[in-house]
This record gives C-alpha cells, structure tokens and sequence, in this order.
C-alpha cells in the first residue's frame, strides 16, 4: 500500500492555491464557507472513523487492558496480575511450540506459493495459444473460500477413502495417515493452503510480470538472449518489487492463518500443527482465558507490524525498481 | 530455430497442462463427485466419472442442512458489507481527495494504522462488545464490524484523485457544492472503481470464518462458510454427499469470479494486503 502512497502526493497545495484566488475574491464569506467544508468533511469521515474507533482502536486498548489482568468465564475483569500473563506465555511450552507450528507452516507454504506462482505466471505470460483459458483455470482458486477448500482436502486426504491414498495405492505405496500423523499433518495443511492461495499468488505476479515494459523483452532477445537466462538474469530482478510484496502478504497471511487449521486438524494431532492464531482461538474461546488470549493477540500484533516495519524499509532501499 | 521454439512451445504446454491438472483436480473431483449415484460412490476403487446427470446429492443435501438458508444469510451479510464499505469509503475518500479540514495528514495517518492492525488481534475484546451489546447471533453483529475499510479508502482515494482536476473547479465555479460534486460528478465517474471495491469485498465477506464461527450459534443465523464444514462432522453423511454441499456453496462464488475477475484483479493488485 505505501508504494501507492509515494505516486500520491497530497493535493493539499494546488487546494490552498485555489483557495487563495477565492479569498481574494470574496473575503467576507471565505471564512464561513471554510468553517462549513470542515464541517463536512469531518461529516464524511465520521463513518469510518466511528467504525474504526469501536472495533479497531477500542479493542486494541481494551487488549492491552485485558491483558493485564485475569477474567471470569463471562470475560469480566477479575483481578489486575501486571505482566505475569505474559511472564507464563513466555515460560509456557504451548506457546513456544505455537510460535514454532507457525514459523514452520510459514516456510512450508510461502517458498513454495511463491515458486508455484511464478511458474504459473510466466508460462501463461507468453503469446501461445489457449492463455487465456490457462489463466483462468490458475486463477480458480481465488473464488474457494478457506472452509470449501477445507472440506473438499478433508475428503482428499480420507485415510480410507480419499483419492491420494487411493493413488498411492495405484502405484504400489502404503497409505499414509496424512491428518493423523504428527509427520505429515502439518505439510498436509500446507499443500493444501498452498493450493488455497495459488489463485492470488498467480494473480498478483502475473499482473507484475505485465508491468514490465515490452521493450526489455525484445532489446533482451535482440541482444540474443535466451527465453531461460532472459527470465533469470531480467525478468527476476526487475519481478523484485512484486515478489517482495508478495513475500510479506503471505507471511502475514501464514500467521494469521486459522480456518484450515480448524476445519482439518484442529491443532492435531499432539500440537503438531497448532499456529498462533488457533492457540489464541483456544485459549480465548475454548478455555475462556481472554486475559492470556488478549496477551497472546498482543504478541501476534508486534510480530506483524515488525513484518510491516520491514516491508516498508525494504521496500524503499533494497528491491530494485525499473 | 522455428523446430527449437516448437520444442519450447510443446514443453510450455507440457508444463501447463501439469499445471492446471494439479490446480483444477480438487475442484473437477468435487463437481463430478455431485452427480455420482450412491452405488458409484461406494465403489471401490473409486469410480472417477458419473454416467448420469443424477442430481439426489442435491435434492438430498438441501433435506439435510438448511443450505438455501445459510446461502440466504451469506448473501444478506456481504451484500450490507459490501454497500456499507462503498458508501463509508467513497465519502471518506472524497474528503481525504477534495475537501480542506485541519489535521488531513494527521487523520490520514489514523486511517493508514488501521491497516496495520489485523483483525485476529481485535476478535477478543470486540467478541466481548457485541456480546453486551446482545448482538451475539444477529445480522448486526455480523456486518456492523466491517461496514468501513481503510482498503477502501485508499482504493478510491487513488481513482478519485486521477480524475480531472478541471472538472471539479468548473463545477466549483458552476456553484456546485461540494455534495452535488460527490454525487453527480465524482460517484458516476467512480464506478468502475466502486465495482472494484464491490467486487472485492463481497468476495471477502462471502468467504468471512473465524467472526461467523465465534458470533453465530442457531441454524437460521448461520452463513454457508459454518454451515458447510459443519456437513462433515454430521454422522454417517457420505462422502459425495458433502461434496455436493460444497458444489452448491462453490457455484455463486465461481459465477462471481467468472463474472468479476477483471475488478478483482484490479482489486488484488492495487494492494489488497489485509483479509
């Protein structure tokens, strides 16, 4: 989003200049109809702002406050403990574990999205035939929703009567037990978010690929360069700023990831796939501990705004722009 | 040289075609899954083509869970989030566009940190909110959260100022106000980016999990998202049974994405980082 922002610069001054014309003009009345266009403009932003006040900067606080402290089953403040919420989050295996889950199911599925997509991308990106119908079918599974794509796996991975043990089968494998088995239950999920995000990932770095200038293509195949080292050695680099954006909205997606983990495993079996955002789920709504849920919210919140901290740092510096 | 870009093509093709095998194979399973006949489907090994157009799945699945009431629901919901982020964001993106008021940065500022702060850290405190509030199990407790979006206001934010500037001072000197340049001007110009916006944000609402699941507890207030994982803990349901619950619940998201996936392009890669 802040790429956006540095190609708009506010329109504040041209604003002032003109407003500067008019109070020369018309002096007396300047200053009543200035009191009336923020009167208005306060009128126009007060939806959003009542909105965001309730359920976005409330909560926040209300988190910091909750987190301070114990609460009875109905969520009521029962006694201020100070830090020692978070003194048993970071002495807790739970929590330790959860952060592990996640920084797992994160490398598990971001290199591997990303790769897909990019494959997907530029194979489409090209002037055969029949693209359009390629990119159709890649983009599919942006309409799945995470439950839908939950559900139809769960039936894919039926230790009796999914398909893939099914194909297993056929070519002479032994079953696996791909949501049971602490082994497999985390890549499970994965391949299957993996597939769940295809559509997006596929998206966005297609649409990447498009805003590079036709002319790199063919001053590169002028000069002789093969479609390979072209993509490698040009369009990579210059792929970089989508990547990285990409890069960070996974991240970010990983760890707030929950339905599928709620529909397949439900953190199963022994922990082995319990992310962060289903520990707080847990412990918030399952053991109604809110003042350790809001402790652990509270954690997931630095983790992702350190990620955003990151992404506009980077952004500005390291990836190369054309 | 053309033999060596036929051998590229075919390998293109090759690769593509493994491609979209791998990607289209769940769905293809689930759609073909609705029309096997229980006799098909308890076949071992698994039949992979149904012979008929049998449509009992359906008919039989709509008898089992109030499918059609959960449809209703969902679309109900997405539809006042979706009319309500569109309305709360073209006029938010308006003032922040075209309006002078002291602290524009500083409010601009406010709407941008609330794109920083994802919705999973906000669900303890506003779970309890609602919950006093008595909106536990209703419509207002499903959409009233969502009805604005800083999304939004950028997204429009960024059209509306691409519009031509001169439009707005010939309006001005026409003595038009700043409400008739909105709505006569500014919204009609806008709509290919409201579409946008609409488009993106019915897909999120439609598809919205963890809020329905904490908020939700009766049959008449569930939306299709519960409603659907809920078909597979049900006892002795078949397997292409829930399959073909999926199918029904997939086709209105499918239809969208045939029907909008220019606006959601356009909305995915304008940033569409949080969801």
């Amino acid at each position: 989003m802040e790429m956006l922002e540095q190609e708009m610069p506010f329109v504040a001054p041209q604003q002032a200049k003109s407003a500067q014309l008019k109070a020369a003009a018309k002096l007396e009345s300047a200053a009543g109809a200035r009191r009336k266009e923020h009167a208005l403009a306060y009128l126009f932003l007060a939806p959003s702002l009542l909105i965001f006040g309730i359920f976005l900067f409330y909560p926040l606080l209300k988190s910091v406050y909750l987190s301070l402290h114990l609460t009875d089953p109905r969520g009521r403040v029962a006694e201020f403990v100070g830090l020692s919420n978070y003194k048993n989050l970071l002495g807790s295996t739970a929590f330790w574990n959860s952060l592990k889950v996640t920084a797992l199911f994160t490398l598990l599925t971001v290199p591997a999205g990303i790769a897909l997509g990019l494959i997907a991308a530029s194979l489409t990106y090209s002037s055969l035939r029949f693209m359009r119908l390629f990119r159709f079918v890649f983009s599919l599974p942006l309409a799945i929703s995470v439950s839908t794509a939950s559900v139809i796996w769960m039936m894919l991975f039926h230790p009796t009567l999914g398909m893939f043990n099914y194909f297993l089968a056929a070519a002479g494998l032994s079953p696996v037990q791909w949501l049971t088995d602490p082994t497999y239950a985390l890549l499970s999920v994965a391949a299957m978010t993996v597939w769940m995000h295809s559509g997006f990932n596929f998206i966005v770095l297609l649409s990447g690929l498009q805003g590079i200038s036709q002319d790199i293509y063919d001053s590169a195949k002028i000069d002789g360069s093969g479609p390979f080292r072209t993509f490698v050695r040009i369009i990579v680099p210059l792929l970089s700023p989508t990547v990285f954006f990409l890069v960070i909205v996974s991240v970010i997606g990983a760890f707030q990831s929950f339905g599928q983990i709620h529909i397949l495993t439900k953190g199963g079996p022994a922990g082995s796939t319990e992310v962060f955002v289903y520990s707080i789920y847990k412990e918030a709504f399952m053991n109604y501990q809110f003042g350790t849920g809001s402790a652990m919210a509270l954690v997931l919140f630095a983790i992702i705004l350190i990620l955003t901290v990151i992404q506009f740092t980077v952004l500005e510096k390291k990836v190369h722009y054309q | 040289m053309t033999a060596s870009r036929a051998f590229h093509a075919a390998i293109a093709y090759a690769l593509l075609a493994v491609l979209a095998a791998l990607i289209a194979y769940p769905l293809l399973y689930t759609l073909l899954s609705v029309f096997l006949t229980p006799a098909e489907a308890s076949k071992f090994p698994p039949q992979l083509f149904p012979t008929s157009l049998y449509l009992g799945n359906v008919t039989a699945v709509l008898k089992l869970i109030p499918i059609e009431r959960f449809i209703a629901n969902s679309f109900l919901i997405a539809v006042i989030i979706t009319a309500g982020q569109v309305l709360t964001g073209a006029m938010g993106s308006y003032a922040f566009a075209y309006m002078r008021f002291p602290f524009k940065p500083f409010w601009f500022a406010l709407f941008l940190s609330t794109m920083m702060i994802p919705w999973e850290v906000t669900i303890i405190p506003n779970y309890l909110t609602v919950k006093q509030w008595g909106w536990l199990d209703s419509y207002q407790g499903l959409t009233v959260p969502f009805l604005a979006s800083a999304f939004g206001v950028f997204l429009l934010r960024q059209f509306f100022l691409q519009l031509p500037r001169e439009l707005f001072e010939a309006a001005r000197i026409d003595g038009c106000g700043h409400i008739r340049h909105f709505l006569n001007i500014v919204v009609p110009l806008s709509r290919p980016a409201l579409a946008t916006l609409a488009v993106y944000v019915f897909l999120q609402s439609w598809n919205m999990y963890l809020w329905p699941l904490l908020i939700t507890s009766s049959d008449t207030m569930r939306t299709v998202q519960i409603g659907i994982s809920m078909l597979q803990f049900q006892e002795n349901t078949d397997w292409n049974l829930v399959l073909s619950g999926v199918a029904v619940v997939l086709l209105p998201s499918l239809l969208l994405l045939v029907l909008g996936l220019k606006q959601l392009v356009r909305g995915i890669t304008a940033g569409a980082v949080k969801g």
